[in-house]
């Protein structure tokens, strides 16, 4: 009775969560322009790196095979632009709800709790960048750059590293005092695309240095993403997929504690 | 519609307006700080060390010039076209709509072009510090074939004010930050992209070529490389440097009528 009644009322907590979806929705109808326009910046990516330094670098062996320049990054450019995503749309477009726009005060003086309002806005974010996947995996489809079946479950695969990083992202909004703090978020993310065997491959590192690439998020992404596009999937994928899922669960938990903080006080 | 005349703002006056941007930099000049220095570190060790080792086991680098030594030069003119982007985009807005400090400078004896040059001063100022920090840096690793590098740091600056005229006339005219994005997405990053900075526009189709040939970015690029790998023509930096200052003056007069216009509505 009373576990059931617990299980009831944690639940209770994310109803109107769609209500928050569909806000948003609604909201991003002013802005479709900046929306759609985000699909072209990983194809200005693939394109500047497929065409050109495609053309210097020549292949990569990868998974025991050799693979053209273009078809090693576009994965991994698929895992970057998921993380990109996710964190701007948790970090720069949450902090402006919560300090500026006051979104959740309004929100909050309906029946919606802050839990609801953290589930709905992260389902929101993914939404959009499950669209951008599906938008990106076309033009790698059209390219002839995915080599396996296993590329339909890029999508979900992209949108578990929207979700391990919008967590991740909206916890840490909830410690920032001003914009200044956002230098921060840059000062994370961008190493995190310039090393997470985006660019070249894991042996390229120095041992130690592998190592501790082989810690980080992104690295589980792409390794994810690239596994499934290049058709080299295996058991160890359970791993990147774990790994994530755990980080998406750690933020979220603290993000709700600490929103409900910030909100309710 | 009046000739267009360059109207330079008084020395002492803009000096004064400078002043006052500087004096406001005190209270977020450690983040910046931190980040000029880390940026160049991680993308010389990203694409310099880790990509380069892929091209250069390849070949013979690009055109028998290591690609550490070929993409340094480029990074430094191209940081300084970011720089452009950001220092000149919503730090202009929010000046003329959130805090209105240039009505405040309007109000008082500046004129029109005192306070464009003033802005002016800052910016260069913000790029300088940039452009030093990447070529110290990148002296460190050992990117540099030739201690002419110096030189390269004014033409980077001078790159990036090729961008910041014309941005600041665009700039002053909006009244919300909805452009900005797009212009990041479609002008910015295809320019970093496309302009010569990670490959020879000679890769590209011919269309696209020409294309980057009429980009102010291109003409810093190629310039700082001369430089940097120490083989400089005579002739055609003259010319390189003749369309850059055609850029920072055309967009400068722009820039003035720009001001005038919003200030004195």
């Amino acid at each position: 009775m009373s576990v059931t009644y617990r299980v009831a009322a944690a639940l209770g907590e994310f109803r109107g969560a769609g209500a928050v979806v569909a806000r948003n929705g609604r909201a991003a109808r002013h802005g479709y322009a900046v929306v759609l326009s985000g699909i072209f910046e990983p194809v200005f990516y693939l394109l500047s790196i497929g065409v050109g330094i495609g053309a210097v670098v020549g292949g990569v062996t990868y998974g025991g095979s050799r693979v053209s320049y273009a078809e090693f990054v576009a994965p991994a450019l698929l895992a970057a632009s998921a993380m990109n995503g996710a964190v701007a749309d948790s970090t720069f477009n949450v902090f402006w709800k919560l300090k500026y726009a006051r979104v959740y005060d309004g929100m909050l003086a309906t029946p919606l709790r802050p839990r609801a309002v953290a589930a709905g806005e992260i389902a929101w974010a993914l939404l959009r960048g499950a669209g951008y996947a599906t938008a990106f995996l076309l033009v790698l489809l059209v390219a002839g750059y995915v080599r396996s079946w296993w590329a339909v479950l890029a999508v979900p695969a992209a949108t578990l590293i929207g979700l391990a990083f919008a967590g991740a992202g909206m916890a840490a909004t909830t410690f920032m005092r001003s914009w200044q703090d956002f230098d921060l978020v840059n000062l994370v993310v961008f190493p995190l695309l310039l090393l997470s065997t985006t660019f070249y491959p894991l042996s390229t590192y120095p041992a130690a240095f592998g190592v501790l690439v082989q810690l980080t998020p992104l690295y589980h992404g792409v390794e994810l993403e690239r596994a499934l596009v290049l058709g080299t999937a295996d058991a160890s994928l359970i791993v990147h997929v774990l790994y994530l899922l755990a980080l998406g669960a750690a933020g979220l938990l603290l993000a709700g504690r600490r929103l409900e903080r910030l909100l309710l006080s | 519609m009046s000739t267009p005349t360059v109207e330079l703002g008084d020395p002492a006056r803009s000096l004064a307006a400078f002043e006052y941007w500087l004096r406001a930099y005190r209270r977020t000049w450690r983040s910046s700080a931190v980040t000029a220095f880390v940026m160049p570190v991680l993308f010389l060790g990203a694409f310099g060390l880790g990509l380069g080792s892929l091209v250069d086991a390849e070949g013979q680098g690009i055109g028998g010039v290591p690609y550490l030594e070929f993409v340094a030069p480029g990074i430094l003119a191209a940081s300084a076209m970011q720089s452009a982007f950001s220092e000149s985009t919503w730090p202009i807005l929010s000046s003329k709509k959130m805090n209105g400090h240039y009505f405040a400078q309007a109000g008082s004896p500046l004129t029109v072009p005192d306070i464009v040059s003033g802005q002016l001063l800052f910016i260069l100022f913000r790029l300088s510090l940039g452009a030093v920090a990447f070529t110290v840096v990148g002296a460190l690793f050992g990117a540099f074939a030739s201690p002419w590098v110096a030189l390269a740091v004014p033409i980077a600056v001078l790159t990036g004010l090729a961008h910041v005229t014309p941005l600041l006339a665009f700039s002053i005219t909006r009244d919300s930050d909805a452009a900005f994005p797009m212009l990041i997405r479609f002008v910015m990053v295809p320019l970093y992209l496309f302009a010569g900075t990670f490959f020879p526009v000679s890769q590209l189709p011919a269309v696209v070529e020409f294309l980057a040939w009429l980009t102010p970015l291109w003409h810093g690029t190629q310039l700082c490389r001369d430089i940097a790998t120490g083989d400089a023509p005579v002739l055609a930096p003259l010319g390189h440097v003749a369309y850059l200052v055609a850029w920072v003056v055309g967009g400068y007069v722009l820039a003035v009528r720009s001001y005038r216009k919003v200030l004195h509505a």
